[in-house]
């Protein structure tokens, strides 16, 4: 393991049963690690298990198998004592703003709530630390006597954010923090998250569908397919040379704010839809969407091989 | 072209508890036949009010089209519509998708017969005629096995099936005019790509128009004709597609266009954001409704509203910096890159 390596993901996997004898394989067997300071993003479609695999790095969902190490710990063997520890380097933001807020605390409650475990500071204290907060965040500190009601869905992903930061934290998982956005506000929030990464060294794993943003704040970027990682690689070589048939065709649908360029631009397109989780296809698991579906893509699942260098790829192609 | 929808001077309010909310104020557009036209602005700034006032969906009260407000339909005022003649304007000559396919599909009734529900009010088919006509209907709009699937209920299809269920209702009645309202913000990328180009084919064969409505300006390049940028209930700027994404002058169009990352510009460079929120619609406006987040605000844009001035005979906006006693403001540097000659 190497010391630059903050986040260690190694076969990870977690399982739903659903009904009878069936389970949902939301995240199946997946690997990867975060530098320190560094930023992964994660895409993918809805229900491809990147919100899953968030939330089992970060121990909120027990995994079924494989391991998350964080700083050479494994999180999922912790005890007590190591998991408050690690809670308090590790935080998350999540993506409603209207739901992840309690509704009947104050904004400085909801900030300090943390800081009352984690960091036993004195009534003065805290204060002075939450007002800070929304200074960072962009707010001020006449806000934190409001109510959640009171503020807009853009200064609520603020409060959200503040409130991971309150315990002084290394890591954060950004769970589709923009998703419920409008675009200007969006603009708003990610350019404040490249600010607080710059200023405090933070470690990001930025979960979203929205390609073109996570280029946007990434330095590399892994895409979800079904619960596997189906590319991994910088987010310079994903965008401009995308490996995988899915990379390609989910880089070539996203509508492009240039009318030219929309013109001109040929489309990948993709028959059909993502398959159930609970019953996905042998083998590969895109094949039933792939143009290049071959014989040996039904009979054994590609692994995720290094074809470049840091550019991961599973695909039976290469 | 012929018009086929004119709005004029349209003002719609909600009565609640707070006060009177002016959700639309005074807004005019012509819609001609086979043309797609976009209205686009951040959430509240109007635009399902605008297109569910020309269905007349709005509940009233709370909701009211304030009076002098007209919707002329090839000549004929909705505004004015009895209820019996509404209800044969809604389906046969203007019909509506949501946005959210997952609660505007009734989860009782399968598939098949919420198609046919329409064909048999309005075309008076027999059952037997109106199932043909649904399951032609389904593959019109790529749905596989359509003979089976007419038979499904809603939470049998994913998002993306149910949306195109949604469209094959829309156009059971082959309607003069479509409005597709934030059609495919619910969907993924990749089923948002087909819906869009699903749309596109249907424009082609039946010669539909369409009011798309919608926040993502990637949608917008790809399928509008004419684009509205509304903000507070009113128009800013109109023009062609063209117009608005090469052209464009006025202030929060650029700061629209800015803020969304291309897939060419450098990571992690700040993004263009535009500070503050949108205006308290309760609240009466004074001046310009973007003048307290306009960068180039001047002391008369917090006085007086800007007229609308014509540029081209297609490009129109609301600024005050047209004036010519105004400075001179270039656009952002950012959005010059893209001008193609």
């Amino acid at each position: 393991m190497s010391k630059e390596n903050l986040i260690e993901v190694v076969n990870l996997k977690k399982y739903f049963p659903v009904g009878k004898n069936a389970t949902l394989k939301a995240v199946d067997d997946v690997t990867f690690n975060i530098k320190k300071g560094e930023t992964l993003g994660l895409v993918g479609e809805s229900g491809c298990g990147k919100t899953t695999c968030g939330r089992t790095v970060l121990g909120i969902y027990k995994a079924t198998d494989g391991h998350v190490y964080f700083d050479d710990k494994d999180v999922h063997s912790m005890n007590r004592e190591e998991k408050l520890k690690f809670k308090k380097r590790a935080q998350i933001i999540f993506q409603d703003p209207y739901a992840s807020l309690d509704p009947r605390m104050t904004i400085g409650d909801i900030i300090g709530e943390g800081m009352d475990v984690h960091l036993k500071l004195s009534q003065k204290e805290r204060q002075e630390k939450i007002n800070d907060l929304l200074g960072k965040v962009g707010l001020n500190s006449e806000h934190s006597a409001r109510f959640p009601h009171e503020l807009s869905g853009g200064q609520r992903q603020r409060i959200g954010i503040a409130r991971a930061l309150a315990v002084e934290p290394e890591f954060i998982v950004c769970d589709e923090p923009i998703s419920a956005l409008d675009v200007s506000i969006q603009a708003q929030i990610v350019n404040l998250l490249i600010k607080l990464q710059r200023e405090l060294g933070l470690t990001y794993l930025f979960i979203s569908h929205d390609l073109s943003m996570v280029k946007h704040i990434s330095d590399r970027v892994g895409v979800m397919y079904l619960g596997s990682i189906v590319e991994l690689a910088s987010n310079k070589a994903l965008y401009e040379k995308p490996l995988h048939p899915y990379t390609q065709a989910l880089i070539s649908a996203i509508p492009i704010p240039d009318p030219e360029v929309e013109d001109t631009r040929e489309r990948i397109k993709l028959n059909g839809e993502v398959p159930s989780p609970i019953n996905p296809p042998k083998g590969c698991k895109f094949r039933k969407r792939c143009i290049h579906a071959k014989e040996i893509c039904s009979e054994s699942a590609p692994e995720l091989k290094e074809i470049g260098k840091d550019h991961f790829v599973a695909c039976h192609l290469f | 072209m012929k018009k086929i929808l004119e709005v004029k001077d349209l003002h719609v309010s909600f009565h609640t508890y707070a006060g009177e909310v002016k959700a639309v104020r005074g807004i005019s557009f012509d819609l001609n036949k086979g043309e797609t036209l976009a209205l686009v602005g951040e959430s509240g700034c109007g635009k399902t009010v605008t297109a569910k006032a020309i269905m007349r969906l709005l509940k009233e009260p709370p909701a009211e089209i304030k009076k002098g407000s007209q919707i002329l339909f090839n000549g004929e005022n909705v505004v004015e519509m009895k209820k019996k003649r509404l209800s044969t304007f809604r389906g046969e000559d203007v019909s509506m998708i949501f946005q959210d396919p997952m609660t505007s599909l009734n989860p009782t009734m399968t598939v098949g017969k919420q198609i046919m529900e329409s064909l048999e009010i309005h075309k008076k088919m027999n059952k037997k005629e109106a199932e043909a006509e649904a399951i032609r209907l389904l593959e019109i709009v790529n749905i596989p096995n359509a003979a089976e699937r007419v038979k499904a209920y809603p939470h049998e299809l994913s998002g993306g099936m149910r949306q195109r269920v949604m469209i094959a209702i829309a156009l059971s009645c082959n309607p003069k005019i479509l409005i597709a309202d934030e059609p495919t913000t619910a969907l993924d990328v990749t089923i948002q790509a087909q819906i869009i180009d699903l749309l596109g084919e249907l424009k082609e064969k039946f010669d539909t128009s369409i009011i798309l409505v919608t926040h993502d300006l990637g949608v917008v390049a790809n399928f509008a004709d004419k684009i509205q940028v509304m903000y507070a209930g009113q128009v800013v700027e109109r023009g062609t597609k063209k117009d608005i994404f090469y052209n464009s002058r006025h202030p929060y169009t650029w700061a629209l266009l800015s803020s969304v990352p291309r897939l060419n510009t450098e990571s992690k460079e700040e993004l263009y954001s535009l500070g503050g929120t949108p205006p308290d619609l309760i609240l009466p406006l004074k001046g310009c409704p973007f003048s307290s987040r306009c960068e180039h605000c001047m002391e008369i844009c917090l006085e007086e509203r800007p007229e609308e001035l014509s540029l081209t005979e297609t490009h129109s906006l609301s600024c005050w910096l047209q004036h010519p006693s105004a400075p001179k403001v270039e656009r952002p540097e950012a959005l010059r890159g893209e001008i193609h000659e």
